[in-house]
C-alpha cells in the first residue's frame, strides 16, 4: 500500500517526511508498548501508535522503521520531528483512534506483522 | 575500537542517545544491518533500563574482530533476584517509565534474544553490570 493512500484513508496530515509519500509498504503494527515494537525483526512497516513522545521516535530509529502514524491528533513536539527528520522518517498524524485507523488499513489490505 | 558514553538516571529526554551514536558508527563502518539492529535494540533496552532504574551509568561498546561487546555498568539499587527479573512480564518500573512505552517486563528477555552471549552481575545497593556480545555475520 502506498503511503499517500494511507494518509488519505485516515484523513491524515503529513508532519514530516513528505518525500516518502510514494513509498510502498505491506505491513503495519499497532502498539503503545515500545518494548513490543523492539521485538519485531522486520523493518519495512508502519507503526500505528497513540504514544506520542520522543521514545516512540527513538524506538523507530532503533527498529529501522521509517513510517509512524500517531493516532488521535496527539501532540508531536519539535524534538520528535527533529529526530524523525534526522533519521529520514515520515510522521503522519490522524484524528482517528488506533482502533479505527487499524480497522481501515487492515480492511484495505495492509497486512499484520502477526 | 572502543566507544564510551555516560548515562544519567531519570533523564528520559536523553534515553537512547548513546544507542543512536553507536548505531551511526556501526553504519559508517559498514556493519551488516541485521547485526546493527540486534546491537542497537539490545543496547537501547539496556540504556532505557539504566535511565529507568539506576542513578547513573557508563556504556562501553567494544568493536572487536569477531563481534561487538557491550558493557553497561550502573550505580543503582541493583537487582535482588536476577532470575525473576528475566521472566517475561516481570517489572518493577515506575508509572513514568510505563508512560514512555517501557516497563512491561520485556526488556531483559529482548536483550537476551538479540545477544549471542548475555550475563548480568548485580549487587543490591551498589549497581548492575550487563555484558552483551553479538557476533558479526
Amino acid at each position: 500500500m502506498v503511503l499517500k493512500e494511507i494518509v488519505s484513508m485516515t484523513d491524515g496530515k503529513v508532519i514530516c517526511g513528505e518525500s516518502h509519500l510514494n513509498d510502498s509498504i505491506e505491513y503495519a503494527f499497532a502498539s503503545d508498548l515500545m518494548s513490543d515494537v523492539l521485538t519485531l525483526r522486520i523493518t519495512n512497516f508502519l507503526l500505528i501508535t497513540g504514544l506520542a513522545n520522543i521514545q516512540s521516535v527513538r524506538t523507530a530509529e532503533m527498529s529501522d522503521l521509517k513510517y509512524i502514524l500517531f493516532a488521535r491528533d496527539k501532540k508531536i513536539t519539535e524534538e520528535m520531528i527533529e529526530l524523525a527528520e534526522e533519521n529520514d522518517m515520515m510522521i503522519i498524524s490522524t484524528p482517528y483512534s488506533v482502533f479505527k485507523t487499524s480497522g481501515i488499513l487492515y480492511g484495505a489490505g495492509l497486512k499484520p506483522v502477526y | 575500537m572502543e566507544l564510551e558514553y555516560k548515562v544519567e538516571g531519570g533523564d528520559f529526554t536523553q534515553a537512547g542517545y548513546a544507542s543512536s551514536q553507536v548505531k551511526k558508527v556501526l553504519k559508517q563502518l559498514g556493519i551488516n544491518p541485521i547485526v546493527i539492529k540486534r546491537v542497537v535494540v539490545a543496547l537501547y533496552e539496556a540504556e532505557v533500563n539504566i535511565v529507568a532504574h539506576a542513578y547513573r551509568g557508563v556504556i562501553t561498546a567494544f568493536l572487536n574482530e569477531d563481534g561487538i561487546r557491550l558493557v553497561l555498568d550502573d550505580e543503582g539499587p541493583g537487582i535482588p533476584d536476577i532470575d525473576q527479573a528475566m521472566v517475561k512480564g516481570y517489572s518493577t518500573a515506575s508509572k513514568e517509565v510505563r508512560e514512555m512505552g517501557f516497563g512491561a517486563g520485556m526488556g531483559l528477555p529482548n536483550i537476551k534474544d538479540n545477544a549471542d552471549e548475555f550475563d548480568i552481575v548485580s549487587e543490591v545497593g551498589k549497581g548492575t553490570r550487563l555484558n552483551i556480545f553479538i557476533k558479526y555475520i
